[in-house]
């Protein structure tokens, strides 16, 4: 059996002071287009850029605490879990983020079945 | 213990359990109630499966008395289940399914049945009724597949189930037998007013048509007319009346004709049965409508709980069209007969008819379409027969557009009804407020049921409890708090921002005590506004507390792309400019170009990451088409071209749209300029519409031809054009400063009333201060295209995409 950390390819993204707080970065990786953000606590979150109601792109959302709203129909979406909050259900992909010498990598699943 | 009689309801529609509630209350251990419904649903409100049809409501929203209430009250209910034999004698009722009980005392509330014309080929698929939330249900479902429907029926619900079919996309003939529609609720003026109205929402009539034949094979495909004409249809709906539902009480050997005959006290011809609702003949009368059952139901609970209770000497009527954005109302004897004569207001200029009759000095009856905010206080003149001989004739019709409408209620006697569907006075709904603490119109409604059926009287219940609270009210009646963060108010928080010298989001959050840390969607684009407003030089706008819109200065479409409407004064261009647009969108692959509703041009499709060079290729201001801001400034050509023209539009409009451009405000706003009173553009449905008329220019405010349409109120008339520009920025200024975040200033006009709002612009010392402070807010504005073309952090922080390999 694999670590989670052997399914997965880390992916160089962007420069960690670089990007704005509370804003979502668009990143697109073969095909997939990824959701980037970087909270007022500093951490960062890594989500798949459609929401799963009628597929709003979540990068433009408003961030609060650590959720996002789609901008779309206002759909509420927890970062860390990618669960769509109540009255709705349904997720969204996370990925794994690690931020080395200032740089942030994503990681992309290797095997895509794996997905939330 | 004594043992409690036992009480059956035959029926369990909106007549029959308002009784049985109004009985609990009086003696709640006299009886033990046993239900039968036909239908599969608790006790819901007919009224509104109007709303359902429309998609504004779903039938959960409808349920007056959910299956807990039943319980709660220890009500056995059974659904699903008819009666169909009463043995009057032995005093049991027996249902479809076997069930057999006895009662002490029995309620028939069978309701009625519509009446289906007995037309060649009725009996086709795709011909129904409009009654049930199964007939609702049906026509939603045929929506899906179907595209042409014909209402049979020029009546309120003929017209209900025709809007409720365009707003399922249907295209919708309305059939109707005479040349006028509505015709036992309105005179011909106003019923033309409705044709028109609802001709421009897209109803198609058809009027002074006989049915002969539904053709089709097995499915309708069409309705064959006497005069040989054919029109085509998917589904026919007929709304052609009613007819009370006697099968039952008949068999039974209760006497019908052609309702069931009750008394003054709702008594059958059978003792110990008793009839009320739409299945009841009163004094030769079946009533159709909520507000007389439930005078109807009062009388029976009060006589069945043994309490001392006046006859029920029947009722007068009176009715509301539910159709958005049309305001119909008429009550009691409103046609011309002998010996009556009438006060009539007709304006063609925003579509407002009323027309009052008299008779014997005393109001009779009352038509209003347009503005029906006089209906309840029409309604209890006509109920009192008041003596209007002293009054001034024209007074009896107020604009009620203006604030007066809380000074109205305030001289309202106790016992005048306020909501005329459930028979609650305002006593009843004034000593509610006192004794029970309510603040909202919602817990007057859970508390007294007042605007629980129709909802028609929710401005009433307001009005009531500003009048009753006072002061405090304006405080309460907003405890609408802005979200669900916050137990605050929009105008608690904006006092603390000035008060307090707030300057961040945050900050607010902090010393208000927010529940979530960061706030939500709801409450940050509102902070970020308020501190905007209140602080405009000093304020740094949060871009993290914006919609995507405002965020990225574009409109994201549903595919996540984004449109781009350059500014455009005034809808007036030139070739130049044009031609640059045009390159622009060649260069930049621009699938759609699309003239706006504003007379700008929308370039549609546009990636995100091309978004700041294309502006800067267009090298033209934004339109802000995408803000919580000023729009266009629509104009008609005006004196430059037109023959008609008394105005010059064009100038005056490109002048107001440099003035205000960039402005931020509570809701988006839009301005039209037109030339003379033909109104080309449209500037009696903008937020500020200016119309040049006979020696000056006359200000409309309010107008919206948004989701709910609305006419502009004459805010005031001006000479100049500077005083125009001078008017406008107190107008907007106030606007600015009171309105809630969101509120459109069609609603924001109604909540203040448009004699306030001028009152204060006409003010000259406050209207300069306004203009001071808008003066303030517009030198700060900068044009956001062009800060993004100029700085490369907002174009990596908003606009890059980051391609990884």
């Amino acid at each position: 059996m694999k670590t989670q950390e052997e399914q997965m390819v880390w992916v160089q993204a962007v420069s960690y002071e670089d990007l704005a707080l509370n804003t979502g970065k668009t990143i697109r990786y073969q095909g997939e287009e990824v959701a980037l953000f970087k909270l007022k606590s500093g951490k960062l979150h890594a989500i798949q850029n459609r929401c799963p109601h009628k597929e709003g792109v979540l990068a433009e959302g408003i961030v609060c605490d650590d959720h996002v709203f789609c901008p779309m129909h206002d759909r509420k979406i927890h970062l860390p879990s990618g669960l769509v909050q109540a009255p709705d259900t349904g997720c969204v992909q996370t990925y794994s983020t690690k931020v080395h010498e200032g740089t942030v990598f994503i990681g992309f699943p290797i095997n895509k079945e794996l997905a939330c | 213990m004594t043992q409690k009689e036992k009480l059956v309801l035959v029926g369990n529609g909106m007549a029959g359990v308002n009784a049985v509630e109004h009985l609990l209350k009086l003696a709640p251990d006299k009886y033990e109630v046993t239900i039968f419904g036909s239908e599969p649903h608790p006790n819901y409100n007919r009224i509104l499966l109007s709303y359902v049809l429309a998609g504004d409501s779903k039938v959960e929203d409808i349920v007056i008395h959910p299956y807990e209430w039943y319980a709660n009250n220890h009500i056995i209910l059974h659904t699903n289940q008819t009666v169909t034999d009463i043995d009057t004698a032995a005093q049991t009722v027996t249902s479809d399914k076997g069930l057999t009980v006895s009662y002490d005392k029995l309620i028939l509330a069978t309701g009625s049945n519509p009446f289906m014309i007995p037309l060649p080929g009725a009996d086709k698929e795709g011909v129904m009724a409009y009654r049930t939330i199964r007939d609702c249900e049906i026509m939603i479902e045929s929506a899906k597949k179907y595209k042409k429907a014909i209402v049979i029926g020029g009546g309120l619900l003929g017209l209900e189930a025709a809007r409720g079919f365009l707003n399922l996309g249907m295209k919708v003939d309305v059939v109707h037998i005479l040349d006028t529609i509505m015709e036992r609720q309105l005179d011909r003026t106003a019923s033309k007013l409705l044709q028109a109205a609802l001709e421009e929402q897209g109803i198609n009539f058809l009027l002074e048509k006989q049915s002969a034949e539904i053709v089709g094979d097995k499915r309708v495909t069409g309705l064959k007319f006497k005069d040989g004409t054919v029109a085509e249809a998917d589904l026919i709906v007929m709304a052609v009346g009613i007819r009370p539902n006697v099968e039952l009480a008949k068999k039974s050997g209760v006497e019908c004709n052609p309702g069931i005959i009750v008394n003054d006290y709702l008594q059958t011809s059978v003792p110990n049965v008793y009839a009320v609702g739409e299945c009841a003949m009163h004094r030769g009368i079946a009533y159709g409508l909520v507000a007389p059952l439930y005078e109807q139901g009062a009388v029976l609970a009060k006589h069945l709980a043994g309490v001392e209770t006046a006859p029920y000497e029947g009722s007068i009527l009176y009715t509301k069209l539910k159709v958005s954005g049309v305001d119909v109302f008429s009550g009691g004897q409103f046609g011309d007969e002998e010996g009556s004569k009438a006060i009539r207001i007709h304006d063609e200029f925003t579509g407002v008819y009323k027309k009052v009759v008299v008779k014997d000095n005393k109001i009779i009856g009352a038509v209003l379409f347009g503005d029906t905010a006089d209906g309840t206080r029409l309604m209890q003149m006509i109920r009192e027969e008041t003596d209007i001989t002293g009054l001034e004739k024209t007074a009896i019709l107020t604009d009620s557009s203006g604030g007066g409408a809380a000074s109205g209620v305030a001289e309202m006697k106790d016992d005048a009804i306020i909501c005329g569907c459930n028979g609650v006075t305002k006593g009843t709904i004034c000593s509610a407020i006192k004794e029970q603490g309510l603040t909202t119109v919602d817990e007057v409604k859970n508390c007294t049921t007042a605007s629980r059926s129709c909802g028609g009287c929710k401005p009433l219940v307001s009005d009531l409890l500003a009048f009753t609270l006072g002061a405090s009210y304006d405080k309460n009646a907003a405890k609408e708090t802005i979200c669900a963060c916050t137990d605050h108010t929009r105008d608690e928080v904006v006092t603390a921002i000035r008060e307090k010298g707030l300057s961040h989001v945050r900050e607010v959050m902090n010393v208000l005590g927010w529940k979530n840390e960061e706030g939500c969607s709801k409450c940050r684009p509102a902070l970020n506004y308020y501190l905007g407003m209140v602080s405009p030089e000093t304020y740094k706008d949060d871009s993290t507390s914006r919609f995507v819109n405002e965020r990225m200065h574009a409109n994201i479409q549903k595919d996540g792309t984004y449109s781009v409407v350059p500014r455009i004064y005034g809808g007036v261009t030139n070739p130049t400019e044009l031609k640059r647009i045009a390159e622009v969108a060649e260069k930049f692959n621009v699938p759609t170009v699309k003239f706006t509703g504003g007379q700008r041009l929308d370039l549609l499709g546009v990636k995100k990451e091309d978004l700041t060079a294309m502006w800067e290729a267009l090298d033209m201001p934004s339109g802000y088409a995408y803000g919580k801001a000023l729009r266009t400034v629509k104009t008609c050509v005006g004196e430059t071209f037109c023959r008609f023209g008394t105005g010059d539009a064009m100038g005056v409009g490109i002048e107001l749209e440099k003035r205000f451009e960039r402005l931020n405000t509570p809701a988006k706003v839009k301005l039209a300029v037109s030339g003379c009173p033909r109104n080309c553009a449209e500037s009696g449905i903008k937020d500020l519409g200016v119309v040049s008329v006979d020696g000056g220019w006359e200000l409309y405010a309010g107008g919206n031809g948004g989701v709910k349409v609305r006419v502009g109120d004459l805010l005031t008339t001006v000479k100049t054009e500077q005083e125009i520009i001078e008017y406008t920025e107190a107008y907007l200024q106030y606007y600015r400063e009171s309105g809630k975040y969101g509120e459109r200033t069609s609603e924001w006009v109604h909540r203040l009333g448009i004699e306030h709002i001028r009152e204060v612009v006409e003010n000259e010392e406050e209207r300069k201060q306004l203009c001071a402070r808008m003066d303030q807010a517009l030198s700060v504005t900068k044009d956001p295209w062009k800060q993004a073309i100029d700085s490369k952090k907002i174009q990596r922080d908003l606009y890059e995409v980051v391609e990884l390999n």
